[in-house]
């Protein structure tokens, strides 16, 4: 097994190395240190880069217009492309498209045309609905808003919790239950119109995120035709499933990036910083921060490729990509706070991007599954059995 | 914290300027009347915090009365604020036209 980059990988990485430095770094340096958003006019120059090298839209599938890249140099990429200061939740500030909601490739035709094709294009946007107040983890049983039929139509009534860009986007991907009897059989997805009376974006949900928040959402009798059910009546609980397996890839790669970027930092300021006569980097204490920054890195980045050959070969890949997001996380957690102790004082200021990535990385541990939830993914498989 | 910035206004002077934090945070500016005539944030690379915003307000004769709130949080408490002036108001004020330029969510805080 090697997981050294082909030529052509190491190429694309060299490409995007280059364009996260010399075009982010300096755009970056001006905006504030907790910005997750470029000027339109910068964010469409750098979009218009990144379709030139061919890689926007990465996560699209090629047979809708997405470049034909395998998911172990997108993973590749979201590794070099998530190493700046708004990197792990902004990577390159968007300018390397997304997949939008992956669920609604698996959309009949008439929905693909009213929701696929125009987020595609970028006419529409949508949100994921799934995690509620009663919890998050463990969506199956959590799950309490209701959906009714009534005649061609479904009458939603709940609450969602932490949903992203629900306040700006045109429509979400709502779970909710229809029977109320069948545990995660009892699941349906929908496709809500963010103008459908009764659906309100109630709140901004404010954490140690700044440039970033989740919304609350409330659904008083909101009415949705039969033809928004997104897949199969009470199917709905699969498709959620499966975009939070996948999903953990390129969030474990983030997490990497950064800790990648905060140990290359630290071993600069600690070759160049001196104490008591001598440069930090001669001191035991910060070699020994180093060298364990680095073990928490190479972990990581060994489970991460693991996950994304798994899933390129088109095996189930469902424990290591709890294993590499639970790795990248919490290693990656590691290496930023060691970071700041290597950094001092500064590392704790504004100049720098450590005291962001240390309050992003933490959120990083429990969104997509808290690791406590991966262990449990993972235990179920080595037991070979349903979960409970 | 409410969803809304309720504090009462206060006269915006010199005095009034220098005896504020050199905190990151958000602010409101409002004519005599109370309307909001813009809203804003100290972020991370101001001099200093909401003290250097306010003076930059005093000095351009932007406003009569400002109201501030100290939060680290600015960036999304700033997004959170004219989200909701645009849902009570119907638009946002007038000071805010350029944020326009971005897309602006919308919220019904009830």
């Amino acid at each position: 097994m090697d997981f050294e980059p082909n030529p052509e990988q190491a190429l694309i990485v060299e490409q995007v190395r280059r364009f996260v430095r010399e075009e982010v770094w300096p755009l970056e340096a001006k905006l504030d240190p907790d910005a997750s958003r470029l000027e339109p006019e910068d964010h469409a120059r750098l979009t218009a880069m990144t379709r030139a090298m061919g890689l926007y839209g990465l996560g699209i599938p090629p047979e809708f217009g997405g470049p034909d890249v395998d998911i172990v140099t997108q993973t590749l990429i979201a590794i070099e492309t998530a190493q700046h200061r708004a990197g792990l939740y902004s990577p390159c500030y968007g300018a390397f498209g997304g997949a939008g909601l992956a669920q609604l490739y698996e959309a009949n035709e008439d929905q693909k045309e009213r929701y696929l094709f125009p987020m595609l294009r970028g006419e529409k946007r949508g949100f994921f609905g799934l995690t509620e107040p009663s919890g998050g983890s463990d969506p199956a049983r959590a799950i309490r808003t209701k959906a009714v039929r009534d005649g061609d139509d479904w009458v939603i009534n709940g609450s969602k919790i932490f949903i992203s860009g629900a306040d700006g986007a045109d429509f979400g991907i709502v779970f909710a239950r229809t029977d109320a009897e069948k545990g995660r059989g009892g699941i349906t997805c929908f496709i809500v119109d963010a103008d459908t009376p009764g659906f309100h974006v109630r709140r901004v949900v404010h954490t140690l995120r700044s440039g970033h928040y989740g919304t609350e959402l409330q659904f008083e009798d909101a009415r949705v035709p039969h033809a928004n059910v997104l897949g199969e009546v009470n199917r709905g609980f699969a498709i959620a499933n499966d975009r939070l397996t996948r999903q953990r890839i390129p969030y474990a790669a983030g997490c990497l990036g950064v800790a990648i970027r905060a140990q290359e930092m630290s071993i600069e300021y600690a070759k160049q910083r001196e104490t008591f006569g001598a440069p930090l980097s001669t001191r035991q204490a910060i070699q020994w921060m180093v060298v364990d920054n680095e073990i928490d890195i190479r972990t990581a980045r060994w489970a991460v490729l693991a996950a994304a050959c798994k899933a390129a070969k088109g095996e189930p890949f469902r424990t290591e990509a709890a294993m590499a997001k639970l790795l990248a996380s919490e290693g990656a957690s590691r290496v930023v706070d060691r970071a700041i102790q290597i950094h001092g004082g500064y590392g704790v200021t504004k100049d720098l991007p450590l005291e962001r990535w240390y309050r992003e990385m933490r959120i990083r541990r429990i969104g997509e599954g808290p690791s406590e939830v991966q262990r449990i993914v993972m235990a179920r498989d080595l037991f070979d059995q349903a979960l409970y | 914290m409410g969803i809304r910035l309720e504090k009462p206004w206060r006269a915006l002077t010199p005095e009034a300027v220098a005896a504020l934090p050199a905190e990151l945070g958000v602010f409101q500016l409002g004519d005599a009347q109370g309307t909001v005539v813009r809203i804003g944030y100290a972020g991370g690379r101001t001099l200093f915090g909401l003290r250097s915003e306010l003076a930059a307000a005093l000095a351009a004769g932007e406003a009569a009365q400002f109201r501030t709130e100290v939060t680290s949080q600015y960036m999304c408490r700033y997004e959170e604020l004219l989200m909701v002036h645009k849902a009570d108001h119907g638009a946002l004020p007038t000071g805010n036209a350029a944020d326009g330029r971005r897309r602006l969510g919308r919220l019904s805080p009830g």
